[in-house]
């Protein structure tokens, strides 16, 4: 019978059905971080458990680490507490760590990908919500919780019902100046935030296929902000080829055997779904978030149009009918799992080349890992973001969730790159967030108020070195 | 500790044991259990110390604060027990000053959720079945309290009061399958078998 990859990935990784009910899922790959999983390592302790497959499980710090002084110990107590922790951790249970002096150091859910330990087919777990991002290679991505990020160090294992497939086709070409976040935005603002609970999203359609897997991360890493616990694309030759060559991709002779097994996993031609949609690329424009969940969404030029949400207007201080094109920032942030890679720094680069950032406005570029920093370097994106007056930092979620210093302050707007608009997400209670993409954000950080993007790419060079397939590929020089 | 379960988790608990403490107020809150500064932190450890702090600073007559009750491992309290945050901290704090088991009028369902994953049952009792066990233990902190799963009855000298716990929950104790991680550790020569068969695993 013709099968969607998820249950292909289901199937193969299922140990058995628990007295509970629920299905007890292999975890191929384990990612953790500095914030969710000290209680794990304590309560594996408790029990007395070990962890059962170090061998996959891998660490980094991303969530608190400081992005500006990154010398041990660190100024901020609890990042150095936290990091420490997670140092002591990974040493006592012989798990890989990326710690902050390490080269590889970044955030979670961008170096995977960037190291080949993400590969198509595989159940991959982590205690962060955006693990959905995985999904981009062709893999099974959940976000759990720290009870769960015990089970799976203790067995390498989740206790876990399906999820219904809703395909979501995107078919047609984007326009220059609309992006992967625009997609994604138009995908939550139809679909809303609960629309996908139960659901993982299977994307695919023309405009998808034409996407490169940077591109198709942002689509997937948003998918939990649309109440899907998995997103995933099924993997191609632009998937292959993306993976050709990384660190811990398979070496030569066996990766044309795991080419062979990927092409197998994805979704049969005539597999059949709980649900599609349909969605023309052709009809969608730049994108920003005017409320304080990321469905809450317009098209730049149009007027906000959403029934009645008393609190997200008082929030924000829109009114309806208002238009957020025009609306004044104060802080521009490049960064996060979303869209903190070298291809989304590039653009952005692109569009502010020979510009200068808005004297009212912070601006900041947060690369999403040490590895996208050294390549932006190489490529000169630094000092290109550094001469127009942003702040150029180390690697780290930073302002996405304002657990390190990086935060708003009081009600200051912020147009971000990242995936969350909650109150109070960038670290300032009152402070609000419009999601956009980062060539968006860019224009913002010049403009000083949020704009269309178009008019200011109109006249820019195309983009120079970029190879999507090879974006990212860093630590192999080009 | 006095209830009948190994320290891995694994294992039926059947009954639990020893002598009690009366926490008396509706509606107490996690954040009353444990104060929202602990939990930034990186280990549960340690959290036993702060169970109550703030109640127990404002109130030296606090049962908490009562050397009488120091080797307690049955608290017992009243309604909506464990409100409010889902901090698994609460729970945490609890077993790790050694109690086994609560009896109380209600419990928040999160709350009661957490403290099952931990071994901890919260039997619910009748308000005036509470209220005597209270006044019971007040009187002669002492008393010897056996609260039972499988008989669902819980005896305190003379006292002896029904009392419940929903029936999955109740079936998960007596099978010793509370736990999740005990569950997905059981077996593991599947859990072996599935991870040799998968092509990133074998080498593609
Ligand atoms: S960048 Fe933001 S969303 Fe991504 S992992 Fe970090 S905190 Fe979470």
């Amino acid at each position: 019978m013709p099968e969607t990859l998820f249950q292909k990935v289901w199937n193969a990784h299922t140990v058995r059905t628990l007295p509970s009910g629920q299905t007890q899922l292999f975890v191929g790959l384990h990612l953790i971080h500095e914030v969710t999983s000290p209680q794990a390592f304590d309560m594996l302790r408790q029990h007395g458990w070990s962890v059962r497959f170090p061998e996959r499980t891998f660490a980094t710090v991303d969530h608190i680490v400081p992005t500006t002084r990154r010398t041990r110990p660190f100024f901020d107590l609890m990042a150095e507490e936290m990091t420490g922790a997670l140092e002591r951790n990974c040493r006592q249970y012989g798990i890989s760590l990326y710690s902050a002096e390490d080269a590889n150091q970044g955030i979670v859910h961008v170096i995977g990908p960037e190291l080949g330990i993400t590969q198509p087919g595989m159940t991959i777990a982590c205690g962060d919500s955006h693990t959905s991002t995985h999904g981009a290679l062709g893999a099974i991505a959940f976000g759990i919780g720290t009870s769960q990020v015990r089970d799976v160090l203790a067995s390498q294992c989740l206790a876990l019902d399906p999820l219904k497939v809703r395909r979501i086709d995107v078919d047609g070409r984007l326009a220059p100046g609309v992006y992967a976040k625009d997609v994604i935005l138009t995908i939550i603002r139809k679909l809303g935030v609960h629309g996908g609970v139960g659901y993982a999203y299977e994307y695919g359609g023309s405009a998808i296929d034409a996407m490169s897997v940077e591109e198709r991360m942002t689509v997937c890493n948003m998918s939990i902000e649309g109440g899907a616990r998995a997103g995933y694309v099924n993997p191609d030759d632009t998937t292959f080829a993306f993976l050709r060559g990384r660190r811990f991709a398979p070496p030569d002779d066996a990766f044309d055997r795991a080419v062979r097994w990927w092409r197998q996993i994805a979704t049969d031609p005539a597999a059949s779904y709980h649900d599609r949609v349909a969605l023309r690329a052709d009809d969608i424009g730049p994108t920003v978030t005017w409320g304080i969940n990321p469905s809450q969404s317009v098209g730049i030029h149009e007027p906000i149009d959403a029934p009645a949400d008393d609190e997200a207007f008082a929030f924000m201080g829109f009114a309806p009918g208002a238009r957020v094109e025009g609306t004044p920032i104060d802080v521009a942030f490049i960064g996060s799992c979303t869209n903190g890679r070298i291809s989304d720094l590039e653009e952005a680069a692109r569009l502010v080349r020979g510009r200068r950032v808005s004297p009212r406005v912070k601006a900041l570029v947060v690369p999403g890992s040490q590895a996208v920093s050294r390549e932006a370097e190489r490529r000169g994106l630094h000092q290109t973001f550094i001469d127009a007056g942003f702040e150029w930092r180390g690697a780290g979620c930073s302002m996405c969730l304002g657990m390190n210093t990086d935060r708003l302050e009081g009600r200051q707007i912020c147009a971000s790159s990242s995936n969350r608009n909650f109150k109070g997400r960038q670290g300032s209670p009152t402070g609000r967030t419009l999601l956009m993409s980062p060539a968006m954000v860019a224009a913002a950080a010049i403009a000083g108020e949020v704009v269309d993007v178009r008019p200011m790419l109109a006249g820019v060079p195309a983009r120079s070195g970029a190879d999507p397939a090879g974006a990212g590929k860093v630590s192999h020089g080009r | 500790m006095a209830a009948d379960r190994s320290e891995t988790g694994a294992g039926a608990v059947v009954r639990a044991a020893g002598t009690g403490l009366p926490l008396r107020g509706h509606d107490i809150d996690t954040d009353r259990i444990m104060p929202a500064r602990f939990l930034r932190a990186v280990s549960f450890e340690g959290l036993e110390g702060h169970l109550f702090e703030d109640d127990r600073g404002a109130d030296p007559a606090h049962p908490f604060n009562d050397p009488r009750y120091a080797r307690a491992t049955i608290l017992v309290v009243n309604a909506n027990f464990g409100c409010g945050s889902s901090r698994e901290h609460a729970p945490q704090g609890l077993v790790r000053r050694g109690f086994t088991a609560l009896i109380g009028e209600s419990f928040s369902e999160i709350f009661a959720g957490n403290s099952a994953m931990l071994g901890m049952p919260c039997f619910v009792a009748s308000a005036s079945d509470v209220n005597r066990l209270q006044a019971l233990i007040e009187a002669s902190p002492e008393t010897p309290i056996e609260a039972r799963v499988d008989a669902g009855t819980a005896v305190a000298g003379a006292l002896a009061i029904p009392i419940a716990l929903p029936p999955a929950v109740r079936d998960a104790f007596l099978s010793g399958q509370w736990n999740p991680t005990a569950m997905l550790l059981d077996r593991y020569d599947e859990v072996r078998a599935v991870a040799a068969r998968l092509p990133y695993i074998a080498g593609y």
